[in-house]
């Protein structure tokens, strides 16, 4: 009885501050529980493996911002750099504002740590990989793309003409394009979906908050998305992946993660558990009311 | 009444009646039209910022001079839109400008651009620490609401916990075959309700374009009926 006068008496600050110590102490002491690879992520890594010539172009889409940047900067440097070992090149491409800087932050981290490790096959800014600048107008941009890239932009986000970089090179419309990944916590995913693949046939790759993770598996299931990373786990599968090739690319971040996230759900399930049994035993005391 | 109501109808009609009928012809006239109307479109997006920041500005400016409760927040409101704007450019986005190295000698065209700066070290930090915010308020309502009170509720309960525990590596250490629970879960009760909703919303979109076009539906003008 004692014990459920305490569970509904607790203070809120306690729950506070059990839970970050659940997600500081794993990342102090990292665990590293062994995790399967689901197919969604499979796919995109054996798109991109298997399916894609050397010199072929992926797309990624930096649409989000540094509230969700936890669960799909990871996700971005991965992609980018799976492409990169694969002597791909990669353009990076934003529909809203804040992806820019998100964009811009994964490109000068990926080429910093790839010519780090790398000396023999650098890779350069304009060469190998860029950012579109951006232009506003979500869906329209998304068409225009699909009738002229360079047309749309003009420029790539430090100010160079596209049709002077070689990254460039050939490329036109979706036609040139053998990939794109888009990172999105939002609804901006649909319009890749619906407009990119529905109206230009583009392969559309997801890579999403896990939360919206779960609006997407139409979309997988009719075969308009290649694939798909859910949330930091679909990242550090992704990671795994690239792991096991061989590629470095710097600190794994949504592995390292992934402890945090494991002690942080088993803590709110406990919670959830507690919180209930609280309730039946206060309502059996209270006659069923 | 003309310019406010009636040409905004016909824009509508006539654009939207154009624009269906231009996707099935192949001919390049109708290319052409649609790359212009693409290019209008993009157009016209990029003044909704300047929109946005007047009505900013203007919700601010009226606040401050009202001094209504927390006034002052709206001048750093205020000061951090134009101070960003300002940096943005005369700075550089990505690589600063030349009138930023003319006026900075020390600065190299590598270094990081003022607004980037700003990205980086303001912004990134205070967006990702109020959105991880999130994780305590959700621990907190996980504790005092996620109640087995109905069916219903026991059976969110029972789903939500099978798909947190199978979400994370720690519940495949619990039982090997979890993931693929949640991936069913995922792939057919899921999907089923997803698609059904998603199948009404464009169905919703469809009708309501169509309203638009044919002048029925009206909101978008404003002023009430």
């Amino acid at each position: 009885m004692r014990f459920i006068n305490f569970i509904n008496k607790l203070d809120k600050r306690w729950i506070y501050l059990v839970l970050a110590l659940c997600i500081i102490i794993p990342f102090l002491f990292p665990i590293g529980f062994p995790m399967k690879t689901t197919a969604p992520v499979k796919s995109i890594y054996d798109f991109i493996e298997d399916s894609i010539p050397e010199g072929g172009v992926v797309l990624i889409g930096a649409d989000y911002d540094p509230s969700t940047m936890a669960e799909l900067h990871p996700m971005a440097k991965v992609i980018a750099t799976h492409a990169l070992s694969n002597n791909l090149r990669v353009l990076f491409v934003t529909l809203y504002p804040q992806g820019a800087g998100m964009a811009q932050d994964v490109i000068e981290n990926v080429l910093r740590e790839w010519n780090n490790s790398n000396p023999d096959n650098q890779k350069e800014l304009g060469k190998d990989i860029t950012l579109l600048a951006y232009v506003p107008g979500v869906s329209a941009v998304v068409l225009k793309m699909g009738e002229d890239i360079i047309e749309t932009f003009n420029e790539d986000g430090y100010g160079n003409k596209l049709s002077d970089l070689e990254v460039m090179k050939e490329i036109k419309n979706y036609n040139d394009i053998d990939l794109m990944v888009e990172l999105a916590g939002s609804a901006v995913v649909l319009t890749w979906l619906i407009y990119a693949n529905g109206r230009y046939g583009l392969n559309v790759g997801i890579g999403t908050t896990a939360v919206s993770a779960a609006e997407y598996y139409s979309y997988l299931q009719s075969k308009q998305a290649i694939g798909m990373l859910g949330g930091l786990k679909g990242a550090a599968e992704y990671e795994n992946l690239l792991s096991k090739k061989g590629v470095y690319w710097g600190r794994k971040d949504a592995t390292v993660g992934m402890d945090a996230q494991s002690s942080a759900h088993i803590f709110f399930i406990i919670l959830i558990v507690l919180g209930n049994i609280a309730y039946f035993v206060s309502k059996k005391q209270k006659g069923g009311r | 009444m003309f310019i406010r109501r009636t040409l905004p109808l016909l824009v509508s009609a006539i654009f939207g009646v154009a624009l269906i009928f231009q996707f099935f012809i192949p001919h390049p006239a109708s290319k052409s039209f649609y790359n212009m109307m693409l290019d209008w479109l993009i157009i016209v997006s990029a003044f909704t910022y300047l929109i946005a920041v007047q009505s900013t500005v203007e919700l601010h400016i009226t606040k401050i001079k009202r001094k209504v409760e927390g006034w002052q927040y709206s001048i750093i409101v205020l000061v951090s839109l134009f101070v960003t704007a300002l940096l943005g450019i005369f700075g550089g986005a990505f690589m600063p400008t030349t009138l930023w190295m003319k006026i900075f000698h020390n600065v190299k065209p590598t270094d990081t651009t003022p607004l980037m700066y700003t990205y980086l070290y303001m912004q990134m930090p205070m967006q990702s620490t109020i959105f991880s915010l999130l994780a305590f308020y959700m621990a907190s309502a996980a504790f005092r609401s996620f109640r087995a009170r109905s069916f219903d509720a026991t059976l969110l309960l029972i789903t939500a916990g099978i798909v947190t525990i199978g979400r994370v590596p720690l519940g495949e250490f619990i039982y090997k075959g979890l993931p693929d629970v949640v991936e069913w879960i995922l792939k057919y009760p899921n999907m089923a309700a997803q698609r059904g909703i998603l199948i009404g919303v464009q169905l919703g979109i469809i009708a309501t374009s169509i309203k638009i076009i044919l002048g029925i539906e009206r909101k978008y003008l404003g002023g009430g009926k």
